[in-house]
């Protein structure tokens, strides 16, 4: 008892890059174009991002954002259908959805996911002790705060010190939560000092956090200084910030090749995936970036995707792009031959003073490039990809490194 | 018919009081409500019903076969099994006959795998047998390197504990049993005069008078036994086991039950695959002396995770959604301690152990030989009432859900509205979680009841949402 239709372009996720991308498809009219947002409104993450930092300028608040993005696919000819969730496969390119007015089966010519990414939570840190309420993630603790005004607690860690976690301080600070302190296992905050000075709380530099306390509630967090040495400092809330991980179940069970770094699908400059059809975008892919640069790809799935409707060939083969420790992820990851030109975002374990990154395919010196500047744990650093025509085809995994 | 979390208790005085809403309590409170001329209550301590080990095992039903020959614990296990089987399939309760693998890692325990076929053997299971190397590899190629054969028990299988326990309080509620939570029992004492023949067991919320008092009390049976009989049959000493539980997309790493070949602290670390489509890996067995202490530990995990590099490597590989710790209550006894007092009008049921999921429903037709005999004429434990018979809500991977159900979807569009994205559970699910006849009492409760929030994100997408359905209804918002 599933319905059945079929479009030209079915995107799964209505956050800016599915929103994005719709808008760029159904803007030039060639296609009918489907965007499915399993949320109870369109917009993705930026939706509970009640503070400024969006759009080009970063003039824009997230809900603003969000729907700006909305406004220009619907304008564009997109259908936005929210409250529909992508549960599964039924065919290459056909998917299942369920929604409150039943099941249906959406076959389309070309399927682009766009499912973002979610924060690690405390279990899949393995943070040991006892199962409290007052733990949350970024996202859960924005929403609540935002949308639904709830009650959070009264004094709260908040565990990283990465953008998005005085995005937490934000939103608590915005519920009347006192934050005793921000802890994160680096040597400093992951942002500018004055950023993280303006924020005016407490930065404990590293310390991990060894143990939850409390029963019914959250009583208070021991933490562990990297000298072994231990404190208990007293809260009723924590905030397990940062440590992102791209939504890629619906990938993975449309036996979509991943990448090992990412753990999102593996992507060529094009965000074509291993599987014809199928492309992938923004943080479901690699997370987590600024909300423009989710957009930026968006805009650019949408060409490659409009030439594969109209018969551009869908490569077979490629070369996997991996990165060395202490690098931990590079995307995209896989080149195609005649790949051109573009560019590649990578992430680095441990923080990199002016770092000179040098690729290489089968110990052959392909690039060299030096990023000016420190480049801290956990954020962005790029590469350009001027020298992807001299990928040999044939050849093994092309390595980034930091020479 | 009635479920009580605050205020007053009634005073009139019970003819069979049951302390402790856990698998067994709740399984014997349904067995007394079959009987329904009893006036029974079902007190516990806190603000659910399975809130105590019930609610954090390993999910096994098992066939009894490494019990030990001639215990009670042997006895109840496999009757248990059979009865709670058939009960499930009535109820809709979850259960997936996958089957255990008992993998040895070396010529030590594979030499002892004859041993644990002939005791399968006197426990009356006929169905064991042993297999070798290449067999097992065949059946699990995922399996770390050196397996070197295996006993196979086809009949092992993995049940939802959750459903079971709310099952058997629903209908033990349905069948009229007064179920006051909120409640614990700090005083035992008998009444002077008149109400000779009643105990009063006081609580936070006043006293509850009663004929016969049955001792459910888990991991604090002890306690109650020694207040009312003014010394103790046993010491509850718990054993802690962690667990990990990874992500449903490692599902399809494993097809059985992976046993280890068990040592003297019991059963050792397994692998697992639950009925909500996750992979269990654990538990620890750590004795302890606090019955509080269900926090999981930064060595304990990391001994988990060595373990099950080992027996499953791809598993580390995968995302972990949630860690836990339940306390078994292990006694100086290797059974159950079950023991009826007739002149105190007092049963005990402590020390259920490791396998008290599986007995539960033996357990509780045993204690209520045990109450007929012990009160003879005194109570009408004749009258078998018929029970209506529950529907549960399926949590479980193997049987379809709300939503992915179109006939039930159309009735109501509410089964169709995904809150819980990683569990796909709506809605629906959780507006009828929260008006069913045992409401849940915390976040946790209605999490035990849908799954909402128990997913890999762990509420990063929905626990607004659901905290926000939560608050609504219920008590305070009716729907709102
Ligand atoms: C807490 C937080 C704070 C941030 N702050 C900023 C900031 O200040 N400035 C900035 O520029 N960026 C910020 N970002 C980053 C920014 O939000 C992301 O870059 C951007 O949202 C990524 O867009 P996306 O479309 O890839 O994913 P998302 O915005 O995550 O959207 C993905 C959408 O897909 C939907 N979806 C997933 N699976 C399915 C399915 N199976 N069926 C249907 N729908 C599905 C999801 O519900 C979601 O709405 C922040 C991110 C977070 C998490
Ligand atoms: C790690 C682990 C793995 C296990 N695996 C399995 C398995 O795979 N299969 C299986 O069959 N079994 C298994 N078990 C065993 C099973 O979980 C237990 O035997 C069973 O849950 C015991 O139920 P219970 O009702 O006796 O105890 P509980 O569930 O603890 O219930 C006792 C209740 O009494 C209440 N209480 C205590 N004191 C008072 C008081 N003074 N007043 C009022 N109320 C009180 C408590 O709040 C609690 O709710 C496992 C146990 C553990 C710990």
């Amino acid at each position: 008892m599933r319905r059945q239709r079929s479009v030209d372009v079915l995107v799964v996720g209505a956050g800016p890059a599915g929103l994005a991308a719709a808008a760029s498809l159904a803007g030039s009219g060639a296609a009918t174009v489907e965007v499915l947002e399993r949320e109870a409104r369109a917009g993705g993450v930026p939706r509970h991002c009640h503070h400024g930092g969006f759009g080009r300028w970063g003039a824009a608040t997230g809900p603003r954002y969000a729907e700006d993005l909305v406004e220009a696919a619907l304008g564009a000819g997109a259908a936005v259908r929210a409250g529909v969730s992508a549960t599964g496969w039924s065919g290459p390119l056909s998917v299942d959805t369920t929604g409150p007015h039943g099941l249906e089966r959406i076959t389309a010519r070309a399927v682009v996911l766009a499912t973002g990414a979610r924060e690690r939570p405390r279990t899949a840190r393995l943070v040991p002790g006892s199962r409290p309420a007052g733990v949350f993630t970024t996202g859960e603790l924005q929403q609540a705060v935002h949308v639904y005004r709830q009650e959070i607690g009264t004094r709260a860690v908040v565990v990283g010190a990465e953008p998005v976690s005085y995005a937490a301080r934000s939103a608590l600070r915005r519920a009347g939560v006192d934050v005793a302190a921000l802890v994160t296992e680096e040597a400093r905050a992951q942002v500018s000092r004055g950023r993280a000075a303006a924020a005016r709380v407490p930065l404990l530099t590293g310390v991990s956090v060894a143990e939850l306390l409390g029963r019914e509630r959250l009583s208070g967090v021991r933490l562990r200084r990297r000298d072994g040495r231990e404190r208990v400092l007293s809260c009723d809330t924590v905030v397990f910030t940062g440590d992102f991980v791209p939504d890629h179940e619906l990938a993975r069970r449309g036996g979509v090749l991943l990448d090992a770094g990412t753990r999102g699908p593996a992507v060529d400059m094009s965000f074509r995936t291993a599987s014809p059809g199928v492309f992938a975008v923004g943080s479901g892919v690699h997370a987590v970036e600024p909300a423009r640069v989710a957009a930026g790809e968006g805009v650019r799935v949408a060409r490659a995707v409009r030439g594969h409707l109209g018969g551009v060939g869908w490569p077979c083969g490629a070369v996997p792009v991996v990165a060395d420790a202490p690098l931990r992820w590079v995307a995209p990851n896989r080149l195609v031959p005649g790949a051109s030109g573009g560019r590649f975002i990578l992430r680095t374990a441990e923080a990199l003073v002016c770092p000179v990154l040098v690729v290489r395919q089968d110990g052959r010196f392909l690039y060299r490039q030096r990023v000016l500047g420190a480049v801290l744990a956990n954020r962005g650093l790029y590469l350009s990809g001027g020298w992807v025509g001299k990928v040999d085809a044939g050849g093994g995994p092309v390595r980034v490194a930091v020479g | 018919m009635s479920v009580t979390t605050k205020g007053p208790l009634p005073a009139e005085p019970y003819d069979v009081t049951v302390v402790g809403a856990g698998v067994v309590g709740s399984a014997i409170a349904r067995e007394l409500a079959g009987h329904h001329r009893l006036r029974v209550a079902l007190v516990e301590a806190s603000g659910d019903v399975g809130n105590g080990t019930s609610k954090a095992n390993t999910a096994i039903l098992h066939t009894g076969f490494d019990a030990v020959p001639g215990s009670l614990e042997a006895r109840l296990v496999r009757e248990g099994s059979r009865l709670l089987a058939a009960y499930a399939a009535e109820s809709g309760i979850p259960v997936e006959p996958v089957g255990a693998l008992l993998v040895a890692w070396n010529e030590e325990q594979l030499s002892a795998l004859p041993g644990l076929l002939e005791k399968a053997e006197r426990n009356g299971y006929d169905d064991a047998r042993i297999i070798g190397a290449d067999e097992v590899r065949a059946r699990e190629p995922h399996l770390g390197e050196g397996a070197l054969g295996a006993l196979d028990v086809p009949g092992e299988s993995i049940i939802c504990p959750w459903t079971t326990t709310l099952a058997y309080a629903t209908q033990a509620v349905r069948g009229g049993v007064d179920l006051h939570l909120n409640s614990e029992v700090q005083k035992v004492s008998s009444a002077p005069g008149a109400d000779a023949q009643c105990h009063e067991l006081s609580t936070p919320r006043g006293v509850v008078r009663t004929r016969y008092l049955i001792n459910a009390a888990g991991l604090h049976a002890d306690a109650l036994d020694r207040r009312l009989l003014g010394r103790g049959e046993f010491t509850v000493t718990p054993r802690r086991g962690q667990l990990i539980v990874f992500d449903k997309l490692a599902r399809d790493l494993v097809s059985h039950i992976l046993l280890p070949v068990p040592t003297a602290l019991g059963k050792g670390v397994l692998v697992a695959p639950t009925v909500y489509g996750n992979v269990l890996l654990g538990p620890t067995a750590e004795e302890l002396d606090d019955k509080g202490a269900t926090h999981t530990t930064h060595d304990g995990l990391a001994d988990l995770r060595a373990k099950g590099r080992r027996i499953l490597p791809a598993l580390l590989d995968e995302e972990v959604t949630a860690v836990y710790a339940g306390l078994r209550a292990a006694t100086e006894y290797d059974d159950y301690q079950i023991h009826s007092a007739p002149e105190e009008r007092y049963i005990t049921v402590g020390g259920i152990r490791s396998t008290g999921l599986t007995a539960s429903m033996a357990i509780a037709e045993y204690v209520v030989g045990l109450l007929a005999d012990a009160a003879g004429p005194d109570l009408d434990l004749t009258v078998g009432g018929n029970l209506d018979p529950v529907s549960m809500p399926n949590l479980g991977e193997a049987f379809p859900r709300p939503y992915q159900r179109a006939d039930l979807i159309a009735t109501d569009p509410a089964y169709g509205s995904i809150v819980c994205h990683c569990e796909r559970v709506t809605r629906g699910e959780i507006r009828d979680a929260l008006i069913s006849t045992v409401p849940p009492g915390s976040l946790d409760g209605l999490r035990r009841r849908t799954r909402a929030r128990g997913g890999r994100c762990q509420g990063f997408y929905c626990g607004a949402a659901v905290r926000e359905l939560f608050d609504g209804w219920g008590e305070s918002g009716a729907a709102r």
